[in-house]
Protein backbone atom coordinates (compact mmCIF):
# COMPACT_ATOMS: atom_id res chain seq x y z
CA UNK A 1 0.00 0.00 0.00
CA UNK A 2 1.98 2.99 -1.26
CA UNK A 3 -0.39 5.92 -1.21
CA UNK A 4 1.05 9.30 -2.16
CA UNK A 5 2.73 11.47 0.47
CA UNK A 6 4.05 15.01 0.42
CA UNK A 7 7.23 16.89 1.35
CA UNK A 8 6.74 18.12 4.92
CA UNK A 9 8.90 21.24 4.67
CA UNK A 10 7.16 22.46 1.53
CA UNK A 11 3.73 21.76 3.03
CA UNK A 12 4.53 23.59 6.27
CA UNK A 13 6.04 26.53 4.36
CA UNK A 14 2.81 26.87 2.39
CA UNK A 15 0.74 26.90 5.60
CA UNK A 16 3.00 29.49 7.21
CA UNK A 17 3.18 31.72 4.13
CA UNK A 18 -0.62 31.86 4.34
CA UNK A 19 -0.84 32.20 8.14
CA UNK A 20 -2.29 35.70 7.94
CA UNK A 21 -1.54 36.65 11.55
CA UNK A 22 -2.22 33.23 13.04
CA UNK A 23 -0.38 32.31 16.23
CA UNK A 24 1.49 29.03 15.79
CA UNK A 25 2.29 26.26 18.29
CA UNK A 26 4.54 23.37 17.29
CA UNK A 27 4.82 19.86 18.68
CA UNK A 28 8.22 18.61 19.75
CA UNK A 29 10.61 17.12 17.21
CA UNK A 30 10.34 17.51 13.46
CA UNK A 31 7.25 19.78 13.39
CA UNK A 32 9.25 22.31 15.43
CA UNK A 33 12.12 22.00 12.93
CA UNK A 34 9.76 22.36 9.96
CA UNK A 35 8.22 25.55 11.34
CA UNK A 36 11.61 26.98 12.31
CA UNK A 37 13.00 26.18 8.86
CA UNK A 38 10.29 28.40 7.36
CA UNK A 39 11.57 31.32 9.43
CA UNK A 40 11.93 31.99 13.15
CA UNK A 41 9.26 34.34 14.47
CA UNK A 42 8.11 35.72 17.81
CA UNK A 43 4.57 34.46 17.25
CA UNK A 44 5.76 30.85 17.02
CA UNK A 45 5.67 28.83 20.23
CA UNK A 46 7.96 25.80 19.85
CA UNK A 47 7.91 22.79 22.14
CA UNK A 48 11.04 20.80 22.88
CA UNK A 49 9.22 18.48 25.29
CA UNK A 50 5.88 18.19 27.11
CA UNK A 51 4.79 15.56 24.60
CA UNK A 52 1.03 15.69 24.18
CA UNK A 53 0.84 19.36 25.07
CA UNK A 54 0.79 21.13 21.71
CA UNK A 55 -2.92 21.00 20.88
CA UNK A 56 -3.85 21.96 24.44
CA UNK A 57 -1.47 24.90 24.59
CA UNK A 58 -3.18 25.91 21.37
CA UNK A 59 -6.56 25.63 23.09
CA UNK A 60 -5.41 27.84 25.96
CA UNK A 61 -4.14 30.51 23.57
CA UNK A 62 -7.29 30.30 21.45
CA UNK A 63 -9.48 30.82 24.52
CA UNK A 64 -7.39 33.74 25.76
CA UNK A 65 -7.19 35.34 22.29
CA UNK A 66 -10.59 34.72 20.69
CA UNK A 67 -9.97 37.31 17.98
CA UNK A 68 -6.84 35.64 16.69
CA UNK A 69 -6.54 32.36 14.82
CA UNK A 70 -4.32 29.69 16.37
CA UNK A 71 -2.68 26.97 14.30
CA UNK A 72 -1.08 23.96 15.99
CA UNK A 73 1.41 22.07 13.83
CA UNK A 74 2.35 18.74 15.36
CA UNK A 75 3.20 15.16 14.50
CA UNK A 76 1.23 11.94 14.65
CA UNK A 77 3.26 10.67 17.61
CA UNK A 78 2.77 13.84 19.63
CA UNK A 79 -0.95 13.90 18.92
CA UNK A 80 -1.30 10.20 19.80
CA UNK A 81 -0.12 11.11 23.30
CA UNK A 82 -2.96 13.63 23.49
CA UNK A 83 -5.73 11.43 22.11
CA UNK A 84 -8.17 12.64 24.77
CA UNK A 85 -7.39 16.25 23.92
CA UNK A 86 -9.61 15.91 20.86
CA UNK A 87 -12.57 15.32 23.22
CA UNK A 88 -11.57 18.23 25.45
CA UNK A 89 -11.07 20.59 22.48
CA UNK A 90 -14.31 19.53 20.84
CA UNK A 91 -16.26 20.18 24.04
CA UNK A 92 -14.51 23.55 24.49
CA UNK A 93 -15.45 24.33 20.87
CA UNK A 94 -13.07 27.17 20.02
CA UNK A 95 -13.85 28.71 16.63
CA UNK A 96 -10.28 29.88 16.13
CA UNK A 97 -8.23 26.70 16.60
CA UNK A 98 -6.88 24.58 13.77
CA UNK A 99 -4.85 21.43 14.34
CA UNK A 100 -2.50 20.26 11.59
CA UNK A 101 -1.13 16.76 12.13
CA UNK A 102 1.99 16.05 10.07
CA UNK A 103 1.51 12.31 9.74
CA UNK A 104 4.44 10.20 8.55
CA UNK A 105 2.99 7.18 10.35
CA UNK A 106 6.23 6.77 12.29
CA UNK A 107 8.04 7.95 15.40
CA UNK A 108 10.68 9.71 13.35
CA UNK A 109 12.85 11.07 16.16
CA UNK A 110 13.46 7.75 17.82
CA UNK A 111 14.37 5.45 14.95
CA UNK A 112 11.34 5.47 12.63
CA UNK A 113 9.30 2.92 14.51
CA UNK A 114 5.85 2.66 12.95
CA UNK A 115 3.01 4.41 14.79
CA UNK A 116 -0.71 3.76 15.18
CA UNK A 117 -1.61 6.01 12.26
CA UNK A 118 -0.08 3.52 9.82
CA UNK A 119 -2.21 0.79 11.37
CA UNK A 120 -5.69 2.12 10.85
CA UNK A 121 -5.99 5.08 13.22
CA UNK A 122 -6.98 8.18 11.27
CA UNK A 123 -6.97 11.42 13.25
CA UNK A 124 -9.33 13.04 10.77
CA UNK A 125 -11.89 10.33 11.53
CA UNK A 126 -11.28 10.48 15.28
CA UNK A 127 -11.70 14.25 15.30
CA UNK A 128 -14.84 14.00 13.15
CA UNK A 129 -16.29 11.48 15.60
CA UNK A 130 -15.48 13.87 18.46
CA UNK A 131 -17.43 16.63 16.73
CA UNK A 132 -14.78 18.84 15.13
CA UNK A 133 -16.39 21.23 12.66
CA UNK A 134 -14.15 20.21 9.76
CA UNK A 135 -11.64 17.41 9.23
CA UNK A 136 -9.79 16.02 6.24
CA UNK A 137 -6.85 13.88 5.18
CA UNK A 138 -4.57 15.47 2.58
CA UNK A 139 -1.99 13.69 0.45
CA UNK A 140 -0.74 16.33 -2.01
CA UNK A 141 0.68 19.84 -2.00
CA UNK A 142 -2.16 20.91 -4.29
CA UNK A 143 -4.59 19.94 -1.54
CA UNK A 144 -2.51 22.03 0.89
CA UNK A 145 -2.96 25.03 -1.40
CA UNK A 146 -6.71 24.52 -1.19
CA UNK A 147 -6.45 24.12 2.60
CA UNK A 148 -4.63 27.46 2.87
CA UNK A 149 -7.63 29.09 1.21
CA UNK A 150 -10.04 27.26 3.48
CA UNK A 151 -8.18 28.27 6.64
CA UNK A 152 -8.84 31.92 5.84
CA UNK A 153 -12.58 31.32 6.17
CA UNK A 154 -14.32 31.46 9.55
CA UNK A 155 -15.04 28.17 11.27
CA UNK A 156 -17.95 27.04 13.46
CA UNK A 157 -15.62 25.08 15.73
CA UNK A 158 -12.21 23.44 15.89
CA UNK A 159 -10.79 21.93 12.69
CA UNK A 160 -8.23 19.16 12.21
CA UNK A 161 -6.31 18.31 9.09
CA UNK A 162 -4.04 15.31 8.59
CA UNK A 163 -1.20 15.88 6.14
CA UNK A 164 0.24 12.58 5.02
CA UNK A 165 3.95 13.35 4.69
CA UNK A 166 6.94 11.33 3.52
CA UNK A 167 8.70 9.43 6.31
CA UNK A 168 12.20 10.89 6.25
CA UNK A 169 14.54 12.70 8.62
CA UNK A 170 15.47 16.01 7.02
CA UNK A 171 18.35 18.22 8.20
CA UNK A 172 17.32 19.72 11.54
CA UNK A 173 16.52 23.40 11.82
CA UNK A 174 16.69 23.96 15.55
CA UNK A 175 14.49 26.52 17.30
CA UNK A 176 15.77 28.23 20.45
CA UNK A 177 15.83 25.89 23.45
CA UNK A 178 15.53 28.70 25.99
CA UNK A 179 11.94 28.08 26.99
CA UNK A 180 11.63 31.27 29.04
CA UNK A 181 12.84 33.41 26.15
CA UNK A 182 10.44 31.80 23.68
CA UNK A 183 7.56 32.31 26.14
CA UNK A 184 8.45 35.93 26.82
CA UNK A 185 8.86 36.95 23.21
CA UNK A 186 5.53 35.30 22.32
CA UNK A 187 3.80 37.28 25.08
CA UNK A 188 5.60 40.46 24.05
CA UNK A 189 4.27 39.94 20.52
CA UNK A 190 0.76 40.13 22.01
CA UNK A 191 1.64 43.17 24.10
CA UNK A 192 1.93 41.43 27.46
CA UNK A 193 4.56 42.10 30.08
CA UNK A 194 7.11 39.51 31.11
CA UNK A 195 8.24 38.80 34.63
CA UNK B 1 -9.36 43.42 28.55
CA UNK B 2 -6.69 40.83 29.16
CA UNK B 3 -4.01 43.50 29.23
CA UNK B 4 -5.76 45.28 32.08
CA UNK B 5 -5.92 42.01 33.99
CA UNK B 6 -2.17 41.72 33.53
CA UNK B 7 -1.52 45.28 34.58
CA UNK B 8 -3.33 45.38 37.89
CA UNK B 9 -1.96 44.03 41.12
CA UNK B 10 -4.96 42.68 42.99
CA UNK B 11 -3.07 40.59 45.51
CA UNK B 12 -3.08 43.09 48.33
CA UNK B 13 -6.86 43.30 48.16
CA UNK B 14 -7.09 39.54 47.88
CA UNK B 15 -5.06 39.03 51.01
CA UNK B 16 -7.00 41.65 52.92
CA UNK B 17 -10.26 40.07 51.78
CA UNK B 18 -9.43 36.72 53.36
CA UNK B 19 -11.46 36.77 56.57
CA UNK B 20 -11.69 34.10 59.20
CA UNK B 21 -13.86 31.47 57.55
CA UNK B 22 -16.27 29.04 59.14
CA UNK B 23 -15.18 25.59 57.93
CA UNK B 24 -18.00 25.09 55.44
CA UNK B 25 -17.65 28.47 53.73
CA UNK B 26 -14.16 28.00 52.39
CA UNK B 27 -15.13 27.14 48.79
CA UNK B 28 -16.97 30.43 48.35
CA UNK B 29 -14.11 32.36 49.91
CA UNK B 30 -11.47 30.57 47.82
CA UNK B 31 -13.53 31.49 44.76
CA UNK B 32 -13.58 35.15 45.79
CA UNK B 33 -9.83 35.11 46.38
CA UNK B 34 -9.17 33.56 42.96
CA UNK B 35 -11.39 36.13 41.25
CA UNK B 36 -9.66 38.93 43.12
CA UNK B 37 -6.33 37.57 41.84
CA UNK B 38 -7.51 38.13 38.28
CA UNK B 39 -8.14 34.48 37.39
CA UNK B 40 -10.61 34.22 34.53
CA UNK B 41 -9.91 30.72 33.25
CA UNK B 42 -10.23 27.32 34.93
CA UNK B 43 -9.72 23.67 33.95
CA UNK B 44 -10.68 20.65 36.01
CA UNK B 45 -11.14 16.97 36.45
CA UNK B 46 -14.00 16.80 38.95
CA UNK B 47 -13.60 15.85 42.58
CA UNK B 48 -16.24 15.95 45.28
CA UNK B 49 -14.13 18.41 47.24
CA UNK B 50 -14.08 20.83 44.29
CA UNK B 51 -17.84 20.68 43.65
CA UNK B 52 -18.67 24.18 44.87
CA UNK B 53 -15.68 25.82 43.17
CA UNK B 54 -16.49 24.11 39.86
CA UNK B 55 -20.10 25.25 40.16
CA UNK B 56 -19.16 28.85 40.95
CA UNK B 57 -16.67 29.10 38.08
CA UNK B 58 -19.05 27.46 35.63
CA UNK B 59 -21.83 29.91 36.52
CA UNK B 60 -19.60 32.95 35.91
CA UNK B 61 -20.02 34.16 32.32
CA UNK B 62 -16.69 36.00 32.35
CA UNK B 63 -14.77 32.80 33.18
CA UNK B 64 -13.80 30.14 30.63
CA UNK B 65 -13.91 26.60 32.03
CA UNK B 66 -12.65 23.33 30.53
CA UNK B 67 -13.56 19.84 31.66
CA UNK B 68 -10.57 17.57 31.01
CA UNK B 69 -10.16 13.91 30.10
CA UNK B 70 -6.93 13.77 32.14
CA UNK B 71 -5.32 16.26 34.48
CA UNK B 72 -2.16 16.87 32.45
CA UNK B 73 -4.31 18.57 29.81
CA UNK B 74 -4.98 21.34 32.31
CA UNK B 75 -1.27 22.03 32.77
CA UNK B 76 -0.80 22.59 29.03
CA UNK B 77 -4.01 24.63 28.71
CA UNK B 78 -2.94 26.89 31.59
CA UNK B 79 0.37 27.54 29.83
CA UNK B 80 -1.48 28.45 26.65
CA UNK B 81 -3.82 30.75 28.55
CA UNK B 82 -0.82 32.58 30.02
CA UNK B 83 0.76 32.91 26.56
CA UNK B 84 -2.49 34.52 25.47
CA UNK B 85 -2.71 36.82 28.51
CA UNK B 86 -5.12 35.02 30.83
CA UNK B 87 -4.58 33.73 34.35
CA UNK B 88 -5.77 30.15 34.78
CA UNK B 89 -6.22 27.76 37.69
CA UNK B 90 -6.31 23.94 37.52
CA UNK B 91 -8.43 21.84 39.89
CA UNK B 92 -7.76 18.16 40.46
CA UNK B 93 -7.70 15.35 43.01
CA UNK B 94 -4.43 13.94 44.35
CA UNK B 95 -4.81 10.86 42.13
CA UNK B 96 -4.54 13.19 39.13
CA UNK B 97 -1.18 14.60 40.17
CA UNK B 98 0.49 11.42 38.97
CA UNK B 99 -0.98 11.98 35.51
CA UNK B 100 0.67 15.40 35.30
CA UNK B 101 4.32 14.79 36.04
CA UNK B 102 5.97 15.01 32.62
CA UNK B 103 3.66 17.82 31.47
CA UNK B 104 4.79 19.82 34.50
CA UNK B 105 8.21 20.08 32.83
CA UNK B 106 6.54 22.70 30.61
CA UNK B 107 5.72 25.28 33.31
CA UNK B 108 8.85 24.40 35.30
CA UNK B 109 11.26 24.77 32.38
CA UNK B 110 9.54 27.72 30.71
CA UNK B 111 8.74 29.35 34.08
CA UNK B 112 5.04 29.66 33.39
CA UNK B 113 2.94 30.83 36.33
CA UNK B 114 0.96 27.80 37.51
CA UNK B 115 -1.62 27.46 40.25
CA UNK B 116 -3.04 24.01 40.95
CA UNK B 117 -5.52 23.24 43.72
CA UNK B 118 -5.34 19.58 44.76
CA UNK B 119 -7.95 17.90 46.93
CA UNK B 120 -6.25 15.15 48.90
CA UNK B 121 -7.29 11.52 49.16
CA UNK B 122 -5.60 8.60 50.81
CA UNK B 123 -4.37 10.41 53.93
CA UNK B 124 -7.22 10.86 56.47
CA UNK B 125 -10.27 8.70 57.15
CA UNK B 126 -9.80 7.13 53.72
CA UNK B 127 -12.04 4.14 53.04
CA UNK B 128 -10.56 3.24 49.63
CA UNK B 129 -7.12 1.64 49.80
CA UNK B 130 -6.52 2.33 46.11
CA UNK B 131 -6.34 6.05 46.91
CA UNK B 132 -3.54 5.63 49.42
CA UNK B 133 -0.44 5.10 47.21
CA UNK B 134 -0.90 8.22 45.06
CA UNK B 135 -2.16 10.21 48.02
CA UNK B 136 1.03 9.41 49.88
CA UNK B 137 3.17 10.16 46.81
CA UNK B 138 1.47 13.44 45.86
CA UNK B 139 3.64 15.96 47.71
CA UNK B 140 6.91 14.14 47.00
CA UNK B 141 6.05 13.82 43.28
CA UNK B 142 5.22 17.49 42.92
CA UNK B 143 8.38 18.54 44.70
CA UNK B 144 10.47 16.11 42.64
CA UNK B 145 9.37 17.72 39.35
CA UNK B 146 10.01 21.19 40.75
CA UNK B 147 6.76 22.64 42.07
CA UNK B 148 6.36 24.65 45.26
CA UNK B 149 3.92 22.79 47.49
CA UNK B 150 1.71 24.39 50.13
CA UNK B 151 -0.81 22.66 52.39
CA UNK B 152 -3.87 23.74 54.33
CA UNK B 153 -5.77 21.81 56.98
CA UNK B 154 -8.40 24.39 57.92
CA UNK B 155 -10.76 26.62 55.96
CA UNK B 156 -9.29 29.95 57.06
CA UNK B 157 -5.75 28.70 56.43
CA UNK B 158 -6.74 27.49 52.94
CA UNK B 159 -8.26 30.83 51.96
CA UNK B 160 -5.12 32.69 53.04
CA UNK B 161 -2.84 30.10 51.43
CA UNK B 162 -4.61 30.29 48.06
CA UNK B 163 -4.47 34.09 48.12
CA UNK B 164 -0.73 34.22 48.62
CA UNK B 165 -0.13 31.26 46.26
CA UNK B 166 -1.91 33.17 43.49
CA UNK B 167 0.31 36.16 44.16
CA UNK B 168 3.47 34.07 44.00
CA UNK B 169 2.35 32.18 40.93
CA UNK B 170 1.32 35.12 38.78
CA UNK B 171 3.58 37.89 40.06
CA UNK B 172 6.68 35.83 40.81
CA UNK B 173 6.40 33.26 37.96
CA UNK B 174 6.20 30.31 40.35
CA UNK B 175 4.65 26.89 39.83
CA UNK B 176 2.57 26.16 42.90
CA UNK B 177 0.31 23.37 44.08
CA UNK B 178 -1.94 23.95 47.09
CA UNK B 179 -2.86 20.67 48.75
CA UNK B 180 -6.27 20.73 50.44
CA UNK B 181 -6.01 18.25 53.31
CA UNK B 182 -8.47 15.39 53.43
CA UNK B 183 -9.00 16.22 57.09
CA UNK B 184 -10.45 19.56 55.96
CA UNK B 185 -12.57 17.98 53.22
CA UNK B 186 -14.10 15.48 55.62
CA UNK B 187 -15.03 11.87 55.27
CA UNK B 188 -16.42 10.98 51.87
CA UNK B 189 -20.12 10.14 51.94
CA UNK B 190 -20.61 6.64 50.61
Amino acid sequence: MNLPTMDRRVAVKKLLDARDGALVVTGLGSPSYDVHAAGDRNDNYYLWGAMGGAALIGLGIAQAQPDKRVMVITGDGEQLMAFGSLATISVARPKNLDLVVLDNQHFGETGMQSSHTGKGIGFDKVAAACGFSKTAELRSLEEVDTLCEELRRAADGPRLFVLKITAENLPRSLPPRDAVEVKNRFRAHLGFATC
Amino acid sequence: MTASVEAKHPEAGALAAAPAAPERQWPDQVYEVLKAAGISHMSYVPDAGHTTLIHLFSEEPEVITNVLTTEEEGIAIAAGAWLGGKRSVVLMQSSGVGNCINMLSLPVQARFPLLVLVTMRGEWAEFNPWQVPMGQATEASLKAIGLRVLRAETGPDLVETVAQAALMAFDADQQIAVLIGQRLLGKKKW
